[in-house]
């Protein structure tokens, strides 16, 4: 199949280790905790999790999107293209940033400036990073906003974010995030701020804009529906860690962390079973004021016993490319990922 | 016909006819009225007692509007409002006032409904002030017992909201809701600013309150799911219309109206194996304003299954089945 990244291959970019520390007037919060996944050409990499899981702050400490201080970043290294990100200069970040790695946030207004137009905005990085002329910009616009589907895009060039409506200002985003045909997307919560129809319209968009133009996409979503129709491999995140990973269809036939389970299990289906009563996650995730020593789940877990409360778990393979963090995996015989 | 056919066999709580909340647009120098902004137009709807009827709908639809003027909340243009039988749309305010108590709403966002200023105890004690003559120790006992049914730890009471969660931020919101004994809560969008396992926490807690104090809900949600997982009974709404009102197992099941049929299309599955194959019906273009909707019916130029008579007519709200209500075209011949 087309959608399974062969392993073989060396990843596109490679985290190893990554941690990040916000100095707060309340102490330290470790928003993320030693993070490592790869991602590799041509996958839809989902990454779930619920406000507060770090799974924002992960992809932002690696491109240098936060603010340091109060942010302290940590880590191995972040391999892209040959350059560790976590060492390199602010300016060799900033070709990085909207070149090669292209990057669409949660609310579209919010990210667009309102006083400038659309097309203004897109030749913007085709100058800055291509070194296009003002001509050539235009026409590549032009292309682009035709690209995710923006009739009349001819016209609509010269128009301002506000004329545009939520959907149509994500596709203006997405089109940006694609100028300089990046090898890696990183969309935190596109669909969030839009209607379930509109949703379904940008889903497809990207469906189809992976198969024409190849990239890597890391797609950040609270919403596990989106994430089970988009994305080829999955990464669970609770309090900054990674708790489960794995293809998609695996993860979702079998998931193997307990609070994956919940999660799966808490959201109400629109289609099939109708549950009496929904199942919850009681109490709630916890604030990290000190590196986790312990299960960061285990004050929630409904099969919690005494290890969970005094190690963390490492990460343990429940088939091959399907590992989740869990002391019951270990107990049951699983050995750990290499 | 309107639905409110099988109001024999149901005894209703609250009956919506013709309801009509029009904002008027003022432009120009001179500021004249130049159209309207039809939120809500021509809603006719009915919730019995001890029923939910969840309320669905894109943002922008008009939803919360409707909620709102059932409460009267916000001004009524046109329509009647009946509460228990009395007709709130054209009570006088002091009228409303008395039956408040009995009407009440929870708000989607807790941080902004409730008060910064004031101790938990507090909010949860203000309707009781404002509408009970009661003293100090029967107040407490009352704010007391009303942070346990809502689960809030008694000892909190004199926390400020910032102190909470979004979650327990919700339950003080629920409480307050239910200090009146309220037979009708209009839940506006109550789970959507929270975190899905903190959903699901809410929204059992809204089910144990509704069974053990035979509370009616109109419970106004965009999460198709959740409306699934809660309502009786649903209504689907379109720009300011209801477009579809059926029991739950019927919308969901054999959805009728083509807005309701590419809408619970458009939700994905927690499945990967189902959505790789499922066959999607995606919609074109944009929700059309409010203040300048299509001629004809409302849905006509997203609808993959218009024909000629949708663009020019404007189609009613009819009975297809009992308790089941359309409006499109394709199902006027059926009965």
């Amino acid at each position: 199949m087309a959608m399974n990244p062969p392993h073989s291959e060396s990843p596109v970019l490679s985290v190893k280790d990554l941690c990040t520390v916000f100095s707060t007037r309340d102490g330290d919060i470790h928003a993320v905790n030693s993070v490592s996944f790869d991602l590799y050409a041509g996958e839809i990499l989902g990454v779930v999790g619920e406000s507060g899981s770090g799974k924002s702050v992960t992809m932002m400490s690696l491109l240098g999107l936060v603010p340091s201080p109060p942010a302290n970043i940590n880590g191995a290294s972040v391999q892209f293209e040959g350059q560790d990100l976590l060492r390199a200069t602010d300016r060799q970040l900033r070709q990085v940033r909207g070149g090669r790695i292209g990057f669409i946030f949660q609310d579209p207004m919010t990210s667009l400036n309102p006083v400038f137009t659309v097309g203004f905005q897109l030749s913007e990085s085709l100058k800055r990073h291509l070194g296009m002329t003002r001509k050539e910009a235009r026409s590549r616009s032009i292309e682009l906003l035709e690209l995710v589907g923006i009739p009349d895009a001819g016209r609509r060039i010269s128009d301002f974010p506000h004329q545009f409506s939520g959907g149509m200002r994500q596709r203006v985003m997405i089109a940006m995030s694609l100028a300089c045909d990046p090898s890696v997307l990183i969309a935190d919560e596109p669909t969030t701020a839009l209607d379930v129809t509109i949703q379904a319209q940008i889903l497809e968009l990207i469906r189809d804009l992976r198969h024409k133009l190849g990239m890597a996409i890391i797609w950040i979503t609270h919403d596990l529906g989106v994430v089970a129709g988009i994305a080829t491999r999955v990464l669970v995140m609770y309090a900054g860690q990674i708790v489960e990973h794995g293809r998609a269809e695996k993860l979702f036939a079998n998931p193997s962390h307990p609070y994956t389970k919940a999660l799966i299990s808490t959201v109400p289906a629109v289609r099939g079973h109708r549950a009496k009563r929904l199942n919850s996650i009681e109490g709630q995730a916890p604030t990290l004021y000190a590196p986790p020593g312990f299960c960061p789940f285990s004050s929630r877990c409904a099969n919690v016993f005494d290890r969970c409360r005094q190690e963390v778990p490492g990460r343990m393979q429940v088939s091959s490319g399907h590992d989740a963090a869990c002391f019951l995996l270990e107990e049951q015989g699983h050995v750990a990922t290499s | 016909m309107s639905p409110q056919a099988d109001s024999e066999q149901r005894k209703l709580l609250v009956e919506v006819h013709n309801l009509k909340v029009y904002f008027p647009i003022h432009s120009g120098v001179f500021k004249r009225k130049t159209g309207d902004v039809k939120a809500v137009d021509n809603v006719s709807l009915d919730i019995g007692y001890g029923e939910t009827l969840g309320l669905v709908g894109e943002s922008g639809c008009g939803k919360t509007t409707a909620g709102r003027a059932i409460l009267r909340l916000t001004h009524i243009t046109d329509g009647t409002v009946k509460f228990r039988g009395q007709d709130v749309s054209s009570a006088s305010l002091a009228e409303v006032r008395e039956m408040r108590p009995s009407m009440q709403m929870i708000f989607q966002d807790p941080q902004e409904s409730l008060n910064p200023r004031m101790t938990v105890a507090s909010i949860i004690a203000e309707p009781l002030r404002e509408h009970m003559d009661l003293n100090r120790a029967q107040i407490f006992d009352r704010v007391h017992e009303l942070m346990d049914a809502v689960g809030l730890n008694r000892d909190f009471s004199n926390r400020y909201p910032h102190e909470f969660s979004g979650g327990q931020r919700q339950r003080i919101g629920i409480a307050r809701a239910l200090a009146l004994n309220p037979e009708l809560i209009v839940c506006d969008e109550p789970i959507a600013a929270l975190d899905v396992s903190i959903q699901a926490q809410v929204v059992n807690l809204l089910d144990d309150l509704k069974e053990s104090r035979n509370l009616s809900y109109l419970f106004i949600s965009h999460d198709l799911g959740m409306i699934r997982h809660i309502a009786d009974r649903v209504a689907v709404m379109y720009l300011g219309q209801i477009v579809e009102l059926a029991s739950r197992d019927d919308l969901y099941e054999r959805p009728q109206h083509p807005y309701t049929e590419a809408l619970l299309s458009a939700v994905p599955e927690a499945d990967p194996v189902v959505e790789r194959s499922r066959q999607r019906i995606i919609l074109t273009g944009d929700v059309p304003s409010p203040a300048n909707p299509p001629v004809g019916c409302n849905f006509c130029n997203r609808c993959p299954k218009s024909f000629k008579r949708c663009f020019t007519e404007e189609p009613a709200l009819k009975q297809v089945a009992s308790d089941r209500f359309v409006a499109c075209h394709l199902h006027d011949t059926q009965v």
